[in-house]
Order: structure tokens, then C-alpha cells, then sequence
């Protein structure tokens, strides 16, 4: 394997990048229990795109891990996850916004920095912009759901040095927002960097 | 699909007044999946609604779908007529169709994944699109989302839009591109009628099937609104039929969600959501464009 992009991602920072088909993207929790919140969009054809629905229903469950295969809203495959060193990760709980956090939190929270943030300036390079955003993934993040349907995002199960690695089913725009959330648990209340790595077949 | 009507006797419609008169001539043809118009003239209405008031009234039949602009406090009855109708439903703001609902936001703010009377539809700017007013059903899903033509090549054996089988995510991008929107408009939708229930271990398992007819879902829209649906069975509904049976579509005029509603304090993340919807209305009415 060629190593292609060996990135570290600062805390609260945007990162993007395509990954080839056959080739493997890893990403690494470097400090322990950082969300990552992902998007992922076919490179030759960014109208389809990951599906959290579509791959949750077909795997029929909410949660991803190894042999995962993360699929587009036409059911074709994107990533298929091929190593997990953390257990699961999330799809359900979508990436924080500036006006979500004003619902979750107050209106105090409506200058910080946010997921959405990310990916709508991220996204502008490769012609993304707001229609282009839906229920991303959320690498590292622990979202259960209880037997009543209460559903939150609670303290995580990632530690440091964890990582997940995905193969390429076909060339992959992928955009991350290394989440930059200070109000809940999913990164610990303390925003820390990620490592990407790509690598060639 | 039910088709309307057969052929004419051979000759009757080579002329053009021939063909008038064929055309003319099947004009009171009625099929199950169709509007009623005008509105006014839609039956078995609530109590508290005139004909009046009625703004839209439609079957949709099995694989059929349709696209509305309903305005800011209508209310929309989804009624499953026959216990086995799955509504897909995409919402989109009418006056910035950038901002549509979001199913991650709508169950991450509310701490809810399964919505019923008193959750609120929520847009991915932090308002609010709809609230659920009466809910006799309590079978939906957020997590699943609409099929697409490979799920039902796979279990049907075609997913052509214009076969016997259509997908709801097909029939969906032919109803908002009525409206100007393209497929990246299309966001994850919400179903009515098909419940999924989420394991201990995440493991998904739809409602049995089918369910008792006649249960309706009520929303109120708090937003100038661009609605549309498809009638499509459920991606877990794995049986070998493609089994859907008529959804009506009846909305009316009402009122938004008044200030001293309960419905505004019901949680703290209600009423921030509420407050932003004003604030958005605020604009609107500087802008001399009517509240």
C-alpha cells in the first residue's frame, strides 16, 4: 500500500479529500473520544451521496462497524468498513449546527463554531453547498436509543489510538468536520486532533 | 396502477373531432388515486371544517405521488384508508427550499426517535415546519427513509419509474422537480403508517403489517410550506407483493400555532424553535410580503 494523504487534522477543523476506488482511508481518535462527523459523495457525480437511511435499513441497524457498507441514496455501495478498533459509531444523531445548538442548548451558543460550519466552507472547494448536506456519519460518536425511542448523544466508548479504516468501493469525495462541539459529551467537552490517512492499493 | 379506461372501437379516433369526442367523452372517469376538485367538494370532513376552508383533497394508489404548497397554519390529514399505506414525505420551506426538514435535527433535539402527537417536524435552520396535532396511527419511522430503485430491483424485480414498481425515492424526484428542485434537494424522508422499533443492540424491526385502516396523522405547518409524498411500501415491508393501499391527502385552512398555545412550552427546545420560526416571520412581514 501507498501512503497518499497522511494528515493530521487540528481540533475543530475541516479536512476533505478523495479516496480511490480500492483504496483505504483511516482515521485515528488520536486523543480519545472525538467525533468525527462525515459525509461522503461519489467523486465523478456528487448528486449521489452517502445515505444514513439507505444503510441503516439495509443493514438493519443503526449502528456501524466492521462490514458496515456505507451506501448512497441509490443503494449503491460508497465505504465498506473494514477495521474497528472502537466497537460502533454513530449515523443517527447528524452533525451540530449553529441553529441546532440554539434549540439544544440557548441562543448563547449561536456564534460558536459548529459542524455545519465546516462543511458548508469545506464543501464550497469542490462546488458543495447547503442542499448537498444530510445525516452524515459520526466517527467515535455513542448515540443509543432506548426502548421508549429516547435517543441522545452520551458519554463515548472511544479511547486513544483507536481508529476505523474503510475501503473504497469507488472513487469517494470525503468530507470530515473533526467536530468542534463543547456542549455535549461526544468529545468529552474538549475538542482534540484526528489523524486521516489514505492509502493506494 | 389503475388504468382509466380501454381503447375505442377501431376508427373512432381517426379524425381530430373523433378523437375530441373520445377525449370529451371520459370526462366523468373516476379511479381511486385522484384529487378532488374543487376542494370545496371533499367529503367527511372534520366537524370544525367548512368547505370552504378545504385546500387540498387527493387519493394517492398504491405507487402514486403528489406535491403541495400548503401555507403557513393549514393543517394536512394523512389518512391510511385501509390499515396499509406507507407516506414518504419530504417538506421543504417554500420561501427558502434550501432549508427542508432534517430527520437527524427533528430527533436529536426533541431526544425522540419515534414522533407522534405534540413532536414537532423540524428544518435544518432550527425551525419549525410542522407540528403533529393528532396522531391515531403511532406507526412511523425516521430511521429508514425512502427506498430507492436498487432496493426494489432486489425485491421486486424492476424499480423502473415508469414499471409497476416504482421507488418512493423516484417518484419523489419527479415531485420536487415540479416545484424547480433537483435530486440534491431530496433529503431523507419520513414515513406514516410503517412503524420501525430500534433493538437494545440497534437492530431494526418494522410494526407488523398490515394495520387496522382509517388512522390519520394530523400536521399543522408553522412555515409557508412545499409538501410532497409518495405511497410506496415500506424498505423493511419484505413482502413478495409490492402491498400499498390508498392514502388521503386533506388539508384545510386553520391558524399557525397561537403565542399562549401549550404546544410552545411543551419542552424547552419547543420553545426555542418556536422562537426562531417568529423571528423568521419578523423578516417576512419588513419585507411587506404578509405574515
Amino acid at each position: 500500500m501507498t501512503t497518499l494523504i497522511d494528515d493530521v487534522v487540528a481540533a475543530r477543523a475541516p479536512w476533505s479529500g478523495i479516496v480511490p476506488g480500492g483504496a483505504t482511508i483511516t482515521i485515528t481518535d488520536l486523543r480519545g473520544n472525538q467525533a468525527v462527523d462525515c459525509l461522503l459523495y461519489d467523486a465523478h457525480d456528487h448528486a449521489e451521496r452517502y445515505c444514513a437511511h439507505t444503510t441503516m435499513a439495509a443493514q438493519r441497524n443503526i449502528f456501524l462497524t466492521t462490514g458496515s457498507v456505507l451506501r448512497s441514496n441509490e443503494g449503491r455501495p460508497l465505504l465498506e468498513i473494514v477495521a474497528d478498533t472502537c466497537g460502533r459509531h454513530d449515523t443517527i444523531g447528524g452533525a451540530c449546527s449553529q441553529e441546532s445548538n440554539t434549540l439544544r442548548y440557548g441562543h448563547h451558543t449561536k456564534h460558536q463554531h459548529a459542524c455545519v460550519e465546516n462543511f458548508l466552507f469545506e464543501g464550497a472547494k469542490w462546488g458543495l453547498g447547503k442542499r448537498d448536506l444530510v445525516s452524515n456519519i459520526n466517527w467515535f460518536m455513542n448515540v443509543p436509543v432506548e426502548p421508549d425511542g429516547t435517543m441522545g448523544i452520551v458519554d463515548g466508548i472511544s479511547a486513544p489510538g483507536l481508529h476505523v479504516t474503510c475501503r473504497a468501493e469507488r472513487a469517494v469525495l470525503v468530507l470530515i468536520s473533526n467536530c468542534p462541539q463543547i456542549n455535549n459529551p461526544c468529545n468529552g467537552f474538549d475538542p482534540t486532533p484526528i489523524s486521516v490517512v489514505v492509502s493506494g492499493p | 396502477m389503475v388504468s382509466g379506461h380501454t381503447g375505442p372501437p377501431a376508427g373512432a379516433t381517426s379524425t381530430t373531432t373523433g378523437a375530441r369526442d373520445h377525449a370529451r367523452a371520459q370526462s366523468d372517469a373516476r379511479v381511486r388515486g385522484m384529487p378532488t376538485l374543487p376542494a370545496s367538494t371533499a367529503v367527511d370532513l372534520p366537524d370544525a371544517v367548512g368547505p370552504a376552508d378545504v385546500l387540498w383533497d387527493e387519493i394517492l394508489d398504491s405507487g402514486e405521488y403528489a406535491s403541495h404548497r400548503l401555507p403557513r397554519g393549514s393543517v394536512l390529514r394523512f389518512t391510511d384508508l385501509d390499515g396499509d399505506a406507507c407516506a414518504h414525505v419530504a417538506l421543504h420551506h417554500a420561501d427558502l427550499p434550501s432549508e427542508r426538514l432534517s430527520l437527524a435535527d427533528t430527533t436529536k433535539v426533541q431526544w425522540q426517535m419515534y414522533p407522534t402527537r405534540g413532536s414537532l417536524l423540524l428544518s435544518d435552520r432550527g425551525r419549525v415546519l410542522a407540528a403533529i396535532i393528532a396522531d391515531t396511527s403511532g406507526r412511523h419511522d425516521t430511521i429508514c427513509s425512502a427506498p430507492n430503485r436498487t432496493d426494489h430491483e432486489a425485491k421486486y424485480g424492476d424499480g423502473r419509474v415508469e414499471g409497476p414498481f416504482p421507488s418512493a425515492r423516484d417518484r419523489l424526484i419527479v415531485a420536487l422537480a415540479k416545484f424547480g428542485l433537483g435530486p440534491r434537494d431530496l433529503a431523507p424522508t419520513i414515513s406514516f403508517f410503517k412503524g420501525v422499533r430500534v433493538g437494545t443492540d440497534g437492530g431494526l424491526l418494522l410494526d407488523p403489517v398490515p394495520a387496522g385502516g382509517g388512522t390519520s396523522v394530523e400536521l399543522r405547518f408553522e412555515l409557508d410550506t412545499i409538501v410532497s409524498v409518495a405511497n410506496v411500501p415500506h424498505t423493511l415491508d419484505l413482502r413478495d407483493r409490492y402491498t400499498c393501499t390508498p392514502l388521503r391527502l386533506c388539508a384545510w385552512r386553520s391558524t399557525p400555532t397561537g403565542l399562549d398555545d401549550p404546544q410552545r412550552d411543551s419542552s424547552p427546545e419547543a420553545r426555542r424553535a418556536y422562537l426562531n420560526t417568529d423571528d423568521w416571520m419578523l423578516g417576512r412581514t419588513r419585507a411587506g410580503t404578509g405574515a
